[in-house]
């Protein structure tokens, strides 16, 4: 098995000393002046000496010096080198190394957070398994091992992918921005804290049962986005984008990627229904990715026929925390009940805490 | 304490630290059996039964059989080697301490109840013979569902439940039975559960068509009960839940969650399958429960029979009564029978009359212990379960999640997430790695709720010494873990197959559970 390992020799160095983040050389400036020590190529050690136990046999390409050489020969492995970043690096080598070891990898590792996961997002979109070693202050994404030894093991065991969610902090609050393809780990060694769960066939055809009896003939529904309403809509066969919010009648798609306006619009002249599903790992329900679906649009068709829809796995992995809505209307967030159900299957739902808007 | 343990020879530096004897070691019988159906012998038989020159009646053309029936051809002696093979590839209650199979409540079948079931006067009965002539069982029928009553509350049993999912199928009928007698059955349409309950009370009502609402845990690990306030209403049919939950804590706000369902009109149903810390303690009638049942092979000692066919009872209050699995076994002062005119019952559940040797063994088990001995069975449990936890506790890496400073009832469910984070080695690793010490454990039901669980439930069974070796081997395999943990990975080494592929148990197509199921999938 071939795999390629990019390391953000800052990722986290903010962390230890009291930063938010380190993103930026100024950032990274400060928290070196503050006594911060690099930790990322530690910790992506790590998670190599556990693949090289697990798969002696792995070949590991890389990136020259502190980007992942370094890392991989501390592990014990003798990298190929295909990629020599500037001094000082930078997120452009990210993007440059990730893409010159995509065509040529099984599986790429990144060590970093979740602004090394939107470097690697720009850079590999799906083309290929990616998984990151946690090493940041910020990791809202879903696309990281709960461990550096966990991603060790993932990534010497994993048959399957699935999507999950790159999220990252802009101006303080989490916005989703795309879809990596990770490995998708059996359930019984499931990673609690790594995010959203696998869309299973079968956990996905019940919730799509479940959420269609509802729907009166000639309802409309809006569908919000990510990998489980999308695969709601591929049971009716309907293929949506994933980041977008979407309306389908029946198994034909009437808008994709709907605007404010435009679902206003829909919604004002029939009568309709949202399905939405939260952010695998951090659990935003309204406001973040999905902004389209606007204070004036979720008023026009009622907060009573708003559902939530999430496998089972996805829900026990929020880990208690509650759903959050942040809809930039207050009286509207207040409206929401304490308790949403989660449809999570044909005729099951989980009661499921909602928070307001979290600052 | 980790390092106190060896399996090893003990050297006299160990011996200092080390008074216990080292761990036994075990290697797994290997026979690599065949399928009985696949070591049939043409023309071989188990008895020769003699050629009768007698007139037979000829059957009627319908019921003659075309063919053969596809039995294995064998001696006696080759099938008595092919399950004494068998037998001695499984692990179990007769052969080690078997506290790993947490919530299944593995305690000791005494074996005298089995020369019960084996007596003529049990064995040799048939289920259409005149019930003059089985006055003998329906008594012990009769008064079994009298000692039920008793330990419930309830004011009426059915042992016919096969099972404890059976009978909890049986309660929700009993529910849908009862809101459709008042008039609101279609209304009532949704049964509220919770996460840490069984899932068959989850699972059992939606097959009867419910919708079903689970409630998480709060922060403590208790069902939460404000997420309770929000799920119940007018279509509100039922509560079923577990006390205690399989993480062995017992809810304090139960009387509070009976309350809030009945002010809606719901009726509220004790999954008792936990009831082995309770017995002759509390009672799900006190609790103000209007159903309830037992799962006769866990608290009652009766076997599991390896899948089934076990025994389960339902038990409710008068005003459910009427709804009950028909036939009740019922006495007129002179003489025991079955009362089949139960106009409003469910109906039947089970072909005659539900498992009847486990019943007769759940009765002996009762009636060799008494009022005071099933009290005796409960204290003794949790002490067992408390005493585990104190030694399991002492082992690095391992922790007891939500109810910090609470005692456990009769079984807890443990985390290995530190030493997993530590380590690397996961919960399910270590469960294989204690096979090679002649045990094994189960982590929990999937979801997992708890990371990298461990879930044990001692029983009364057990004793002390019992329960050291036990904690030992965890000990040991956790040292291993944080020392050596190839050791753990690769487990078990003792046995024929390392590691099994488990995917295709995932896979409802490839399972095969009949011989002719096999030859159409495997060919």
């Amino acid at each position: 098995m071939r795999v390629g390992l990019v390391v953000n020799p800052v990722a986290g160095v903010g962390g230890r000393v009291g930063l938010k983040g380190s993103d930026g050389a100024e950032v990274q400036e400060r928290a070196f002046a503050l006594g911060a020590v690099p930790r990322a190529a530690g910790r992506a050690t790590l998670a190599l000496a556990e693949l090289r136990a697990r798969r002696p046999d792995s070949v590991v390409l890389t990136v020259a010096g502190a980007m992942g050489e370094e890392a991989a020969r501390a592990a014990g492995f003798a990298p190929e080198v295909v990629f020599a970043p500037g001094e000082p690096t930078s997120a452009a080598d990210t993007v440059a190394a990730a893409r010159a070891l995509a065509p040529q990898v099984d599986l790429l590792l990144f060590a970093g957070g979740d602004g090394t996961a939107r470097d690697v997002l720009e850079a590999v979109g799906d083309t290929l398994p990616v998984l990151g070693i946690p090493t940041g202050v910020k990791m809202h994404s879903a696309v990281f091992a709960v461990n550096p030894r966990a991603a060790g093991e993932v990534a010497a065991t994993f048959s399957r992918v699935r999507e999950a969610e790159v999220v990252d902090r802009v101006e303080g609050s989490p916005q989703l921005f795309g879809y990596l393809r990770v490995p998708d780990v059996p359930a019984r060694v499931q990673q609690r804290k790594t995010g959203s769960s696998s869309v299973t066939p079968d956990a996905v055809s019940g919730i799509a049962a479940e959420l269609r009896s509802y729907l009166a003939p000639g309802e409309l529904l809006v569908l919000g986005p990510g990998t489980t309403t999308r695969a709601v809509a591929a049971v009716w066969g309907v293929d949506v984008p994933v980041l977008g919010v979407n309306v389908v009648d029946g198994s034909t798609l009437v808008a994709a990627d709907a605007s404010a306006d435009q679902l206003l619009e829909l919604v004002a002249g029939a009568p309709a229904r949202i399905a939405l599903t939260p952010i695998g790992g951090q659990g935003f329900l309204l406001g973040r990715g999905n902004q389209q679906l606007a204070p004036e649009v979720l008023r026009a068709v009622g907060l009573d026929r708003l559902h939530v829809v999430a496998t089972e796995a996805k829900v026990v992995a929020l880990g208690g925390r509650p759903l959050l809505v942040d809809t930039g209307d207050d009286a509207l967030d207040r409206a929401f009940p304490r308790y949403v159900r989660v449809v999570v299957g044909w005729r099951r739902t989980i009661l499921y805490p909602v928070n307001e808007r979290q600052s | 304490m980790s390092s106190s343990v060896s399996h090893g020879p003990v050297s006299p530096a160990d011996a200092r630290v080390a008074p216990k004897p080292g761990l036994r070691r075990f290697h797994q019988a290997r026979w690599d059996e065949p399928l009985i159906f696949e070591l049939t012998s043409p023309g071989e038989r188990g008895v020769g039964v003699p050629v009768t020159s007698l007139p037979v009646p000829s059957l009627p053309a319908g019921l003659a059989r075309v063919a053969a029936p596809g039995l294995p051809e064998m001696s006696q002696p080759h099938v008595l080697r092919h399950y004494m093979r068998l037998s001695q590839e499984t692990l179990g209650v007769d052969l080690n301490v078997d506290v790993g199979q947490g919530t299944c409540t593995m305690k000791y079948s005494p074996k005298v109840n089995d020369s019960f079931v084996r007596d003529a006067r049990i064995a040799e009965l048939h289920p259409l013979q005149d019930e003059g002539s089985v006055q003998g069982v329906l008594e012990i029928l009769y008064r079994l569902e009298g000692l039920l009553k008793e330990i419930s509350g309830m004011d009426r049993v059915s042992l016919q439940p096969a099972s404890g999912s059976s009978a909890i199928y049986a309660n929700v009928s009993m529910i849908r039975a009862y809101h459709a007698s008042r008039g609101d059955g279609e209304l009532r349409d949704e049964i509220i559960t919770t996460q840490f309950s069984h899932p068959t009370n989850a699972a059992a009502p939606k097959t009867a068509g419910y919708r079903v609402i689970t409630l998480m845990p709060d922060a403590d690990g208790y069902p939460d009960i404000e997420a309770l306030r929000a799920a119940v209403g007018p279509r509100t049919a039922a509560l079923l839940i577990t006390n205690p939950e399989d993480t062995g804590i017992f809810n304090p706000r139960i009387e509070e969650f009976v309350r809030l369902v009945h002010e809606v009109g719901g009726l509220c149903c004790y999954d008792q399958a936990n009831a082995n810390g309770i017995l002759g303690i509390t009672r799900a009638r006190d609790a103000g429960f209007d159903l309830c049942h037992f799962n006769l092979h866990k608290t009652f000692s009766t076997p599991h029979m390896c899948g089934g066919p076990a025994a389960g009872a339902s038990a409710v209050t008068s005003a459910l009564a009427p709804f009950l699995p028909r036939p009740t076994v019922e006495f007129d002062g002179s003489r025991y029978f079955f009362d089949d005119d139960r106009p409003e019952s469910i109906g039947k559940i089970r072909p005659f009359y539900g498992v009847v040797p486990n019943l007769v063994r759940a009765y002996a088990w009762i009636m060799a212990l008494g009022g005071p001995g099933l009290r005796e069975v409960a204290e003794t449990a949790v002490l067992n379960n408390n005493y585990l936890i104190s030694k399991v506790l002492e082992i690095k890496g391992v922790s007891l999640p939500y109810a910090q400073g609470r005692r456990r009832v009769e079984q807890a469910r443990y985390s290995w997430e530190k030493l997993n984070a530590d380590t690397g080695v996961h919960s399910e690793e270590i469960g294989y790695r204690v096979a090679d010490f002649g045990t094994h454990y189960w982590t929990s039901h999937h979801p997992y709720l708890v990371p990298e669980p461990m879930t044990l439930e001692p029983t009364e069974s057990y004793s002390q010494a019992d329960l050291d070796e036990y904690a030992a081997i965890l000990a040991e395999v956790a040292r291993e873990a944080y020392e050596e943990p190839e050791a753990v990975r690769g487990a078990p080494h003792n046995g024929p197959i390392h590691r099994m592929r488990d995917a295709s148990l995932e896979d409802p197509g490839t399972w095969a559970v009949t011989w002719r199921a096999y030859r159409r999938k495997v060919g």
